[in-house]
């Protein structure tokens, strides 16, 4: 595992005045709207939001992939400027290269850093040997379960030893139990690797029991609406989800996520919603639910 | 081999094995029982049922073709269509029989069969590079895609006066016509396999420190590979469309100027050899190209 370089030290993610517009024939939109978040080497941070808020736009312009309209994006100093090899980067629907075999799958980083045949070989039976896919390594990904594959992307993007993750709604395709076990598996990653972790979700349950901070977005045009730091002590197990704490936490981030939501409707719910949930709710307001 | 970054977190008590074990579990298959030879012809039997059905309705219905062509010539039907003329299946096979030791008819099929080997060649040399480059450069695209519109209609028997005028020999302008006829099919579906590549991979590849030319091998090209293929597919059925043709109008040697030549010396059995030797070469030649598209996609193989 030499090929692995120790991050303990990088992996510094820092957004600053950051905003993004698009250009549409009704003018810019604004997608996210000045917002300031950072990671911590090492640190695990996820950010939630309602639907749209622009959380994978953030994500996705710290991979590169976006530039901002204003504010900058910077890794360990340096500004990012397109995708590299230094940020890995998960993908919701997997996007594995259906092509190329598991163990290919898993090379293909090091075969673009130049790493000679047998030595990337090598190093990608190990890394599928960690997530328990070695018996799978000559399948193709369309054979492999969602779990399999999303265990097979996070391998990939690991696999040349990047600064950060940066994973878009990874567990979202999956069934309940497999996301738990994803969980387990990245939380135990993760703390091998002491990588730095942005990871978005709309799973606030998700989002509590991995991160070490989390950050929820408005309504769009998205910003930081608050930051939860999440003191839950580590390592974490699934009973955890029951504590008083956790609940806590979940209800605090519930209330702040709804209000979003029901303001991402454009009132549509205060105007004529009201009155009909009051009834499905067996009389409690609104206001008392959330 | 150890390394710093794999140093446990002191707190991470969870054991090594954990990730190993957890997810789905791996599919083991059982070691197969010694079964007997009756066992296994029969579990053999039922997981090919679909395939021996298949097989068995195509020979039966082959030879109904086969038994209603042999009635309708030997009894001479006349019923709005004439079978007056047309030769019976025993006699296109007497002809058949006499044309394998005859060396004319063998160069007739090996001179067709070279005429597109060179025209499909070529239209997939040129072809297959040129859609990929257009699917990945617009400025390409926008170049060459309008002139490529306006010839595609144009069918390759209409360019055969122009090819005879553009070609100094019969035999080029006869694999200039081949070669147009697959060239559009390859390059259309080759353009539309580009336009279909997922953008999450090219991303995916990106963000894996993947550069514009290993995007391009790595990713566009295999990606474009099924319709590359269905674009050989159709292209080498229009070749061979085009190259009968041509070879009736324009023709000295080949299969579609013995069929025409059969006909005008009156030789009916020979004209259905002619045919069904065309079609033939047709089939086979296809199925030569799904052979190589397994080959070059085992992933798409199951």
């Amino acid at each position: 595992m030499s090929e692995m370089p120790a991050n303990a030290s990088k992996g510094h993610i820092e957004v600053r005045s950051f905003s993004l517009a698009y250009e549409t024939i009704e003018g810019p939109v604004q997608a996210v709207a000045d917002t300031q978040i950072h990671v911590k080497p090492g640190e695990f941070v996820s950010i939630v939001g309602p639907s749209g808020c622009g959380k994978s736009t953030l994500l996705n312009a710290v991979a590169g992939f976006l530039k901002p309209t204003t504010g900058m994006v910077t890794v360990d100093g340096e500004r990012v400027s397109g995708p590299s090899a230094e940020r890995g980067m998960v993908f919701q629907q997997y996007s594995l290269f259906p092509w190329k075999t598991v163990r290919e799958n898993v090379e293909f980083g090091l075969k673009m850093r130049g790493m000679p045949r047998s030595q990337r070989e090598r190093a990608a039976r190990t890394l599928l040997g960690l997530a328990g896919l070695e018996a799978f390594e000559k399948h193709y990904p369309e054979k492999l379960s969602g779990g399999m594959k999303q265990r097979v992307g996070i391998v990939r993007a690991l696999a040349t030893g990047p600064k950060v993750l940066l994973l878009d709604e990874p567990f979202g395709a999956l069934d309940a139990q497999t996301r738990v076990i994803m969980q387990q598996i990245l939380t135990n990653m993760w703390q091998r690797l002491k990588i730095s972790v942005l990871f978005v979700t709309h799973d606030i349950d998700e989002a509590i029991f991995l991160s070490d901070r989390v950050y929820c977005m408005t309504a769009r045009p998205g910003s930081i609406k608050a930051e939860i730091p999440i003191p839950l002590e580590r390592p974490r197990q699934q009973s955890m989800m029951m504590s008083s704490e956790f609940l806590a936490l979940r209800r605090g981030l519930m209330s702040l996520i709804r209000e979003e939501s029901l303001k991402a409707m454009g009132g549509e719910i205060n105007d004529m919603g009201m009155q009909g949930l009051n009834i499905e709710l067996h009389g409690h307001s609104l206001a008392d639910v959330i | 081999m150890s390394s710093p970054a794999l140093v446990r977190h002191p707190e991470d008590s969870m054991p090594a094995t954990a990730i190993a074990t957890a997810g789905p579990a791996p599919v083991v298959t059982p070691p197969a029982p010694p079964a007997s030879f009756g066992t296994l012809a029969l579990r053999w039997y039922r997981l090919n049922r679909a395939g021996l059905r298949a097989t068995a309705i195509g020979i039966i219905s082959l030879l109904a073709f086969l038994l209603v062509w042999h009635l309708l010539t030997t009894y001479r039907v006349v019923f709005f269509v004439r079978f007056t003329n047309v030769p019976s299946p025993l006699a296109v096979y007497a002809s058949f029989t006499k044309a394998m030791h005859d060396p004319k008819f063998l160069m007739h099929i090996l001179l067709s069969c070279r005429r597109i080997f060179i025209g499909f060649s070529l239209a997939a040399i040129i072809g297959v590079p040129l859609g990929l480059i257009m699917g990945r450069f617009k400025l390409v695209h926008e170049i060459i895609f309008p002139v490529a519109e306006v010839l595609r209609p144009i069918p390759a028997i209409a360019w055969v006066p122009m090819a005879i005028m553009l070609w100094p020999t019969n035999e080029q302008s006869i694999v200039f016509i081949t070669f147009l006829g697959s060239f559009f099919p390859i390059l259309v579906n080759t353009l539309h396999g580009m336009s279909l590549v997922d953008p999450v991979l090219v991303r995916a590849a990106q963000c894996l420190g993947a550069r514009e030319r290993s995007i391009f091998r790595e990713v566009y090209f295999p990606a474009s590979l099924p319709h590359i293929f269905t674009g050989l597919t159709v292209g080498m059925g229009v070749a061979w469309v085009s190259l009968i043709a041509a070879e009736m109008i324009s023709g000295q040697y080949g299969i579609g100027y013995f069929t025409w030549e059969a006909y005008s010396l009156v030789q009916y059995a020979d004209i259905a050899l002619g045919m069904i030797a065309i079609g033939v070469l047709g089939l086979g030649s296809s199925l030569l190209i799904r052979g190589a598209g397994q080959l070059v996609m085992p992933w798409r193989s199951t």
